[in-house]
This record gives C-alpha cells, structure tokens and sequence, in this order.
C-alpha cells in the first residue's frame, strides 16, 4: 500500500498551489478557483488519513467540505456578478472605494 | 507495481493541471484544467477505497460547481486577465503584495515538507475502531452519516438554505438599474 504521507505530500502541494493562485492572480474567476484547488486539497488528506486511521469520519467530512465549497461558489460568483456590473472589470485592483 | 504507478500518474496530472489553472489568463481555461485536475482527485479518492466520495466529486464538484464556474465565465464574456508591467516579472521580484503572497506559499510548501519528513512511513491501516473493516462501504457511512453525525448534516442543510438566498439577493439586478 502507499504510504501515508505520499498522499499528505500531494495533498500539501496542491494546497500550497492554491494559496499562490490565491495571491498571484489578477482575477477574481481564477481566485474562486484557487480555493476550490486548497479545499480539494484538504479533502484529499481528510480521505488519506480517514483510510489509514481506519474508520469513515474522513469521508464524511469530505462531504461537508463539498457542501461549503458549494455554499462558496454560488455566493462567491454571485458577487463576483454583482461586482463586474458594477465595474465592468475582474481585477481586483479595480474595487478599491472602501481603500483610505 | 501497478498501485504505484496509478498513483504517481494521478497525482502528476492533479498537481500539473492544477498548476497550470493558475498559470492560465483565460479563466475558460482554468475552468476546464480544474476539472481534470478533480478528475484526477477522485481516481485518488478509488485508491484510498472510497468509491463513494469519489464519485460525488465527479458529480458535484467537475458536475454542478464547474459548470456553475463555466455559467459565469460565459455569462461575463470573460476578459482576459490584464498584465500589469510587474506581472511579467518574476512573482518575487515583484512589489508588495505579490512577493509577500509569493514568499507566503514558499514558505507555506517548505514547512509542510518539513512536517511530512518528521511522519513515519505508514503502509497500512492503523484503525483500531468497530468500522475499521467497513471502510468504502457506502451502506454503513450512511448509517453514520445519519446517526453520529445527523447535527452537523441538518446544519449543512441550513448552510446551503442561506447561500442560496445569499445568491439570490446579491445577483439580483436592482429596479431601475439598466
């Protein structure tokens, strides 16, 4: 069997991919997306180590992560819409009223 | 050894295509790369005996929440990203913000790294609960689903009832507005 912490390491650097689309990034699509990248991420290490702990709490939780990534993108992308309309831009540069 | 080898071809196209999601300008894309990206996820999620979680995020995530992405993409008529100077440049050499950001997720990977050398190799199972036999089995994670964890399920419920009136309000276009 593969050893627990291959997974951790995949799971770790996907994670670390997402947080550097999360920064990187110019756009507010690709942002949402970066997240979506760390909560899969996550899952992935909550199902690794739910099969090597052997019981089926990481596979629950997983499910639970699904849903808020769900609840994150419907209203994330909702305000993503109500943003664009307003600035007929993406970038985040371009909503910076509230900046003193 | 066949195990083995799907596994590093999964996890090479997952952490590939991921990569490449964030080194995309066009989010149509970035779009389509996380969706194989995911797909790759769940082939891992097989492995790991949970057939079921692997399949719901084929249907929920690459299904529903993709295609949700992809609505908005289109509906939007996604403008390509626009390059500043400094985006061209390296991401540390940048100002501000950007290499802070960059040093953060460098900083983040090594530390990570640095943690999953001090665990030891574990091979197999070290479950020692009732259900340590029964992982994979879709019939008992309901049982649990639905008995140890029914607060956290009904709570979902009402977490995905708000999002959706969360939605609602904030894409609706005002009266009057054009």
């Amino acid at each position: 069997m593969i050893p627990l912490s291959y997974y951790l390491i995949v799971s770790a650097v996907l994670f670390a991919i997402g947080t550097a689309g999360v920064f990187l990034r110019r756009n507010l699509i690709t942002i949402l997306l970066s997240i979506e990248i760390m909560l899969s991420a996550v899952n992935l290490s909550f199902v690794a180590f739910g099969r090597y702990a052997g019981d089926l709490d990481g596979q629950i939780i997983t499910f639970f992560v699904m849903t808020v990534a769900a609840a994150e993108a419907a209203v994330g992308l909702a305000l993503v819409i109500a943003l664009f309309r307003q600035r007929e831009s993406l970038n985040p540069d371009a909503f910076t009223s509230l900046r003193w | 050894m066949p195990e083995t080898f799907v596994f590093y071809a999964f996890s090479t196209v997952a952490v590939l295509a991921s990569a490449l999601v964030i080194g995309q300008r066009n989010p149509m894309y970035s779009v389509l790369l996380l969706i194989a990206a995911l797909g790759a996820l769940s082939g891992l999620y097989i492995q790991l005996d949970a057939p079921f979680v692997a399949v719901a995020q084929i249907i929920i995530y690459a299904g529903a929440i993709m295609v949700l992405f992809l609505f908005v993409v289109m509906l939007l008529n996604a403008p390509r990203e626009d390059a500043a100077e400094w985006d061209r440049s390296h991401p540390l050499r940048q100002p501000g913000i950007g290499r802070f950001g960059a040093l953060l997720a460098t900083l983040l990977l090594v530390q990570l790294a640095w943690a999953l050398m001090e665990v030891n190799a574990i091979d197999a199972p070290v479950g020692s609960r009732s259900d340590a036999g029964t992982v994979g089995s879709v019939a008992e994670m309901g049982r649990v689903l639905f008995t140890r964890h029914t607060f956290a399920f009904e709570a979902t419920s009402v977490l995905i009832l708000v999002a959706m009136v969360g939605a609602v309000v904030l894409a609706r276009r005002e009266d009057g507005e054009a």
